[in-house]
This record gives structure tokens, sequence and C-alpha cells, in this order.
């Protein structure tokens, strides 16, 4: 692989793709039970056991102002490690993995988008996909900074 | 050479000597002429220069060379044990502290050069020599001038016997002489070894036991032995064994003791050698008990984590075979499952034990600070410390520091008052400060207690009002205690500090939050003009605790056991209102009631579709709440598990646990619920 070359698990979560770079995601699970945790933002659905650790998932839904979705066999949580601080998202579908060459991805300055232009690092062609990458650090700001 | 893997045991061991040092500092400070004292000051400044000079820290290394050279003085007579002294050496802790700190957090000693310090002591050791040339330790007399004796006696034995003769006990030197012809003379030395050992307590032998054992003697040796049975018994008996020649036993008396003394100080170069003679009875008592801790291993922290995170997981993996098996009902397996609970629980139990550390290692520096304070305000303060054997889980004692230095910093500066107004009050001049540790049921108790003037409630009072905190009416139905307890409100304490409302507000919120964070509770009492009391509620560990499981809602929630007083039934009608709080009265105590629906933000049905509601009566410190929830699960052990970063923080929520199916259930935290 070239060096200005990353890979991204790309996921779809309503009709939109998303792509999550591949060295900050751990490991992806199906839909596991979900406990909720009061006093916490309406976009963590709660925490999970991930074998023996608690950690908190994300709906990427609430989070991008979209409409709810049942869980289904296709529903998937990414687990993410920044920096030793684990969260979960949850998605529609996982589709693959995908690897995109720097010059690829366009910025997204001047963008106009229904998701907070903060949360996203890039935007990537594949053929005639457009994929979102996203800003996995940003996603959790405003619970970090807290 | 690379020496930063031995970075970490430099650093552990500097600090354990430095806390030797100060230790025996305070204890010279009140026992000035105590030889046995400065010898165990010498003898871990020279420990200390020895493994700065190793590492390569010479400005460590310089330091405490200098300090050797005035403590040197000191031991030999040649400077006078004064306060001057003692504060300078231990101005040289703290330059040794701070050397050691930057070596743990950069690696290198610093570029502090202590100069000042250095200077002085130069100033002190140079000023009073004259007396000659640094003394040489070693000086053993020699082995002709032992009248009657086959053994050299150092100083150490001398002390040994020297104690058993006070003690009318018997000291003999035997001499034993093997045959010849005697084939597996280390198993016959061995026979006689017992025996010796069996009837009394051998404190010396001729060659050493281990080169007996290895046959690394000829057909003799010689011991000492200290034994309260006749030069007859030990005769007779050791005449008994086979393969032994002969077998003279000399007894040892204070002549001896003095002759060996007369010899050595004759055989002395230096009359300063006479200083190392009188060796205190403590002394050699203490050296006794450092020989017996020998037997331990240093073991990383992040290890015993790491095993204490197994032990957790092995917990939850039987709680939940425990619940498949219950539900199958195989008497066989769930026998298994028994005898599996009583191992998981004695391992958990080791493991939490290796955890413990004594609180003394927090303790040990508070004497050194209360010096410093009382010095600083030309107070007489006494510091009392008990329990310091008391055992806390390692992560607790990590965060009590903090909080008990702010309590004991209240104490002597604000409770304790100055001499003069003690003795105008009738008071001893010194104030006395009391410091215990000790241990009541799951709970380690610290209290700190001082015999200075106590709280001004009045103040206070007078305080809560200016700030708007109650009305001039409510405040009247306030106790004394619920007065105090506002001090431990956030912001209430900086301005005190300007007023000086006795200053105990100084700092008490952070105390009660790191305490609060630690699982435990503070109270405070206070009697106007007789002191007040510090108590701090600990839990033994902070990993597994026994928990009660409840439902709200269709919601999980685990109360930890520690907290709750009881659980009752209560009847709908029951609940009143006082100032739109929910109350109910139990055995004539009003209890507020709390709903955990409303806490959660869980919907709940009105209450006029229930009969009854269950209700948990949790106390905090001596306050009791009653928390409302829909149903009782079971009693549980629980693994505490934290929420991770990004869930910190959550009022209301301790932690998570993982139940046996697998689900995770929160902890509520009932300190800030109620």
């Amino acid at each position: 692989m070239a060096v200005n070359q990353k890979q991204y698990v790309i996921f779809k979560v309503e009709n939109d793709e998303y792509g999550a770079d591949i060295n900050k995601v751990t490991i992806i699970e199906r839909m596991l039970n979900i406990t909720r945790v009061p006093k916490t933002p309406q976009y963590i659905k709660g925490v999970i056991n991930l074998r023996g650790d608690v950690i908190p998932v994300m709906d990427l839904r609430t989070r991008f102002s979209l409409p709810g979705k049942e869980a289904d066999d296709n529903t998937r949580i990414i687990i993410i490690d920044i920096n030793g601080i684990s969260y979960g998202i949850i998605v529609d579908s996982v589709v693959e993995v995908l690897q995109f060459d720097e010059t690829s991805i366009e910025s997204v300055s001047g963008f106009t988008s229904n998701v907070n232009l903060d949360y996203i690092s890039g935007v990537a062609k594949n053929n005639d996909r457009l994929i979102t990458l996203l800003n996995l650090e940003k996603l959790i700001s405003e619970l970090t900074n807290a | 050479m690379d020496i930063s893997q031995y970075l970490g045991i430099f650093v552990e061991e500097s600090k354990e000597h430095l806390q030797d040092l100060n230790t025996s500092l305070l204890e010279l400070e009140k026992d000035p002429g105590n030889i046995s004292i400065l010898n165990e000051i010498f003898r871990v400044a020279h420990t200390l220069k020895g493994m700065a000079g190793t590492m390569g820290y010479t400005r460590m290394s310089n330091l405490t060379h200098k300090m050797e050279d005035v403590l040197d003085g000191l031991r030999n007579g040649r400077i006078q044990v004064s306060s001057d002294v003692v504060d300078i050496l231990f101005k040289c802790l703290d330059a040794l502290e701070s050397y050691v700190e930057n070596v743990s957090s950069t690696g290198s000693e610093g570029e502090k050069d202590y100069s000042d310090i250095i200077e002085f002591l130069s100033e002190i050791s140079s000023k009073r020599k004259g007396a000659g040339e640094p003394v040489k330790k070693e000086n053993k007399p020699k082995n002709e001038a032992n009248a009657g004796l086959k053994l050299e006696l150092n100083e150490y034995d001398k002390n040994v016997i020297q104690n058993a003769l006070d003690q009318s006990l018997n000291v003999y030197q035997i001499y034993v002489e093997l045959d010849q012809k005697c084939l597996l003379k280390a198993a016959r030395a061995f026979i006689i070894f017992q025996i010796l050992q069996s009837n009394s307590d051998i404190i010396k032998s001729v060659p050493p036991v281990n080169d007996i054992e290895d046959e690394k003697f000829d057909y003799f040796f010689t011991v000492v032995i200290i034994a309260k049975k006749s030069r007859e018994f030990f005769e007779k008996e050791l005449n008994s064994v086979s393969e032994v020649r002969k077998v003279e036993i000399t007894e040892i008396t204070r002549n001896h003791l003095e002759t060996v003394k007369q010899t050595s100080e004759s055989n002395a170069k230096h009359p300063e050698e006479k200083e190392y003679k009188p060796v205190t009875k403590d002394s050699s008592q203490k050296s006794a008990e450092k020989k017996v801790s020998g037997k331990t291993v240093r073991v990383d922290i992040e290890r015993l984590d790491v095993l204490m995170n197994l032990v957790s997981e092995l917990i939850i993996i039987k709680t939940r075979l425990d619940g498949i098996i219950s539900d199958s009902g195989d008497r066989e397996c769930s026998q298994t499952i028994e005898s599996l609970e009583r191992v998981t629980t004695s391992l958990h139990d080791a493991v939490m034990k290796v955890r413990m550390v004594p609180v003394e290692t927090v303790f040990n520096r508070f004497p050194r600070m209360v010096r410093d304070i009382a010095r600083d305000l030309n107070k007489d303060i006494a510091l009392h410390m008990s329990g310091e054997e008391t055992e806390l889980d390692r992560t607790v004692i990590d965060e009590i520091g903090e909080p008990l230095i702010h309590i004991l910093r209240n104490s002597a500066d604000h409770g304790i008052e100055m001499p003069e107004d003690r003795i105008a009050k009738g008071k001893d001049k010194t104030g006395n400060i009391w410091l215990r540790a000790y241990q009541a049921g799951n709970n380690v108790i610290i209290e700190v207690e001082d015999d200075g003037s106590g709280i001004n409630v009045d103040k206070v009072r007078k305080k809560i009002l200016e700030k708007g905190l109650e009305s001039e009416e409510s405040i009247n139905g306030l106790s004394d205690e619920e007065i105090i307890e506002y001090l431990f409100m956030p912001n209430f304490s900086t301005s005190d500090k300007v007023t000086d409302l006795s200053g105990r507000g100084v700092g008490l919120d952070v105390v009660k939050t790191k305490i609060e964070a630690l699982g435990g509770s503070v109270e405070l009492t206070s009697k106007r003009g007789q002191g007040s009391k510090t108590i701090i509620r600990l839990p033994l560990t902070l990993a597994i605790i026994q928990a009660l499981l409840v439902m709200v809602g269709n919601e999980k929630y685990a109360i930890p056991l520690n907290s709750i007083r009881e659980i009752c039934n209560l009847d709908p009608q029951d609940i009143k209102y006082v100032r739109n709080q929910e109350v109910t009265v139990l055995r004539d105590t009003v209890i507020p009631i709390i709903r955990l629906h409303d806490v959660l933000d869980i919907e709940r049905e009105p209450d006029s579709n229930k009969k009854s509601l269950t209700c948990v009566i949790v106390k905090k410190g001596e306050k009791l709440s009653g928390l409302i929830v829909d149903s009782l699960i079971n009693q549980q052990e629980i693994v505490i598990k934290s929420l991770g970063k990004l869930l910190s923080g959550i009022r209301c929520i301790a932690g998570a646990t993982i139940l046996g199916d697998g689900n995770v259930a929160l902890i509520l935290d009932v300190n800030s619920i109620v």
C-alpha cells in the first residue's frame, strides 16, 4: 500500500455512505443489548457490554438528525478507539472496506449538508459513489470537553 | 551505560529511604542524644549517596556526602545536635526529595545545586572540626584480647547478650569438637544445631551456619546461645550425640562484655570511638525487626490491576453460570457452582489483600507537616497517630492524602489556638491533634480530632444569611449539625478566608468531593471551645461490592448495599408533603422520599394504581432518605466498571456493572441523589 493511501470502513446510514478510518476501528459488532444511561445527550443510546468492558454507544441517526429506525439484521455497531477512549456508533449496515488515495479526498468547505460539517473530515469519490469521511474525534468532542 | 531500567527501582527505594530519614529526623529532634537514631540517619544518607552515585546523579550524591560529614560529626560528638542542625537536615531532606521527584518525572536530577544548604553544611562540619580526621568505623577488638572467649563479639552481639543478661537469661559459648572419624560432619553438626535450636536461641556461630551446612569447617565449631536451661543440661544433651569428641561450655557474663569493651577501647586509635558503644536497647530490636522483613516482592501496581480485572471477569462469569444452572435445576451442577463460588470469593479476598496498603504510607508524612505548620505559626502542637497499620486499597490510599492534608491543616492552622490563648482558656499549652484509623465492618474510618477552639457556629449562621442561602426564619430551624454541613458547600469556603471564620471552610468542599468520589463520606462535628472532629468513612475496596438490584420502570439498577439501611413497603397514603417535598414518617423519623423514576427520567404510573410502594431507605452519613423503586430483584456481588471517560461525571450514576445475563446495569450514586 502506498504511503498516501488510507483504508476506510464504509457503512450506510439512511441513504448515504460514510467512511471511518480503519486505524481507529477496533471491531464491528452485531446489534447488542443497550442499557440506557440517564442524563446523557439524546444521541448517546446507552452502554453495551463488550466482552467485559462497558462502552458507550452513539446513534448516528440521532446525531445527524435523521428519522429513527428499528434495528434489523444489517444493523451494526462499529467500535471506535481514539487514544484509549472507546465508543460505538450504530449504523444501518457495513458495506465494505475501501482504499482511497489522499489526493482523491476533497475537503468539505463550501459544502452544504444536513450533517453538521464539523463531523466530516472530507469527501471521497469512488467511481460515481460519494463517500462522506467522518471526523471520529469531533463526533465525541462535546463529551470529552465537558 | 543504560540506567533507565533501574530508574523505577531507584525512585521507589529512594522514596523509602527518604521516608525513613524523615521519621528518624523527627525522632532525633525529640531525642537528640540517641546515638542509634543518628546511626540510622547516617546509614540512610550513606545508602542514598551510594545509590545516587551509581546512577550518576552527582548533585544528589554531593549533597548527601556533605550531609554525611555533618552526621559523622554529630555521631562522634564534635557537633552538638541543635535545632539549627536538625533544621538544615530537614532542608537537605526536602532538597533530596525534590531531586528524586525530578528524577521520577524527567529522568534527570535537575539543575538545582542547593549551594546554600551545602555551604551551610560545610560550615557546620568545618567549624567544629579539629578533633582529627573522621573516624574509621571498623575497629574490632582483637581476638586474643578476649579473655576466655573463643569468639569475637561485635557491637550487635554484645547488645543482644546484654539484653539477655538483663532478663536474667543464661548466655553460653559452646565449643564443639567432632570426632575425626566422623563421616557426615555436616549432618552431625545439624543434629547439634537442632538440639540447641529447640532449647535456646543461637545468636552467633563460627564458622557461620551456612558454611557448616556446606561442610565448610574443620572438626570444630563454636556457637553463642541464649537459654533459660542450665549449663549441665546442654552438657548432657550434647554429649549424648555420638561422634562428638569434646564439648566445652563457657558461661558468658557481664565481665566478658566488660573486657571486650575495654580491649576494644584500648585498641581504638581515636577517643571518638567511644560513641559507638552505648547503643541503646531499641536499636538492637530495630535491627532485628529489619532482618525479618526480607521476604517481599515488589510488584507493579498495573500488574495487580490486571489481576484484579481478571478476578472480576471470573466473578461475572460465575454469576452468569449461576443464573443458567439455577434455571436448569441440576443438583450436581449447582453444587459444583457452589464450590466455584467459594474459590472465586477466596481468590477475590486474596487479590484484594495484595492490593491493600497500610495507611501508614500516607500518615507518615504528617508528623513533619504538622511540625512545620506549628513552627511557622509559633504554636505548640502534638500529633498523635494511631492505627497506622489499618489497610486500605491502593487506589484509595493514593487519593486520600490530599483531603487529609486539608483537614489536618485546618486543625493545626485554625483549630488549635496560640499557646497563650490556650493557657488563658485553662487548656494545656500544647494543642493536640489525633489522627486515628480503624476498620469498622466493610469500612475504614479515619478520624481527625483536635482540642482547639471548634467551629464558631454563630459565625457560620451569619455567613449563610449574608449569602442568602437561607432565610432569617428558616435558619433558626436548623440544628448546629445542619449549619456545619454548609461548610462543605463549594464557594462557601473561599470567602471565609477573608473573614477568617475559624477557617474551617477552606477547601472542605474539595475534601468532600474527593472522598465521595471514592465512595466514602465525611462528617464534621464540633464543640465550641473544645475542638472539632472530622470523620471520614471509606470503603475497603473499590472494585467489587455487594449491591441490591432493583427495577425502576423496566430498567435494572444496582444500589450499593453499604448505603442501604433497610427496605420497607409504604402505603401511598403515608406519603405526606412538607414544603413541596414528599416525606414519610418511619418510626418517628421524618424521611424525605425520592422518586427514582423522576431522578432517572423514567415515566411512572400514578400511585393510585398501586396498593403499596417499595421503598429502599438509604443513608448518607446520618441522614436517611427513601428511594421509591418498582420492585426488588436480588442481592448480588457486583464488579464496578467505570462508564469510561466519555460518560464520566454523570450525576446520580456511580458506574456500571455487568449482570449474569451479560447486560449492563447502572450503579446508583446514593450520595449525589439524596
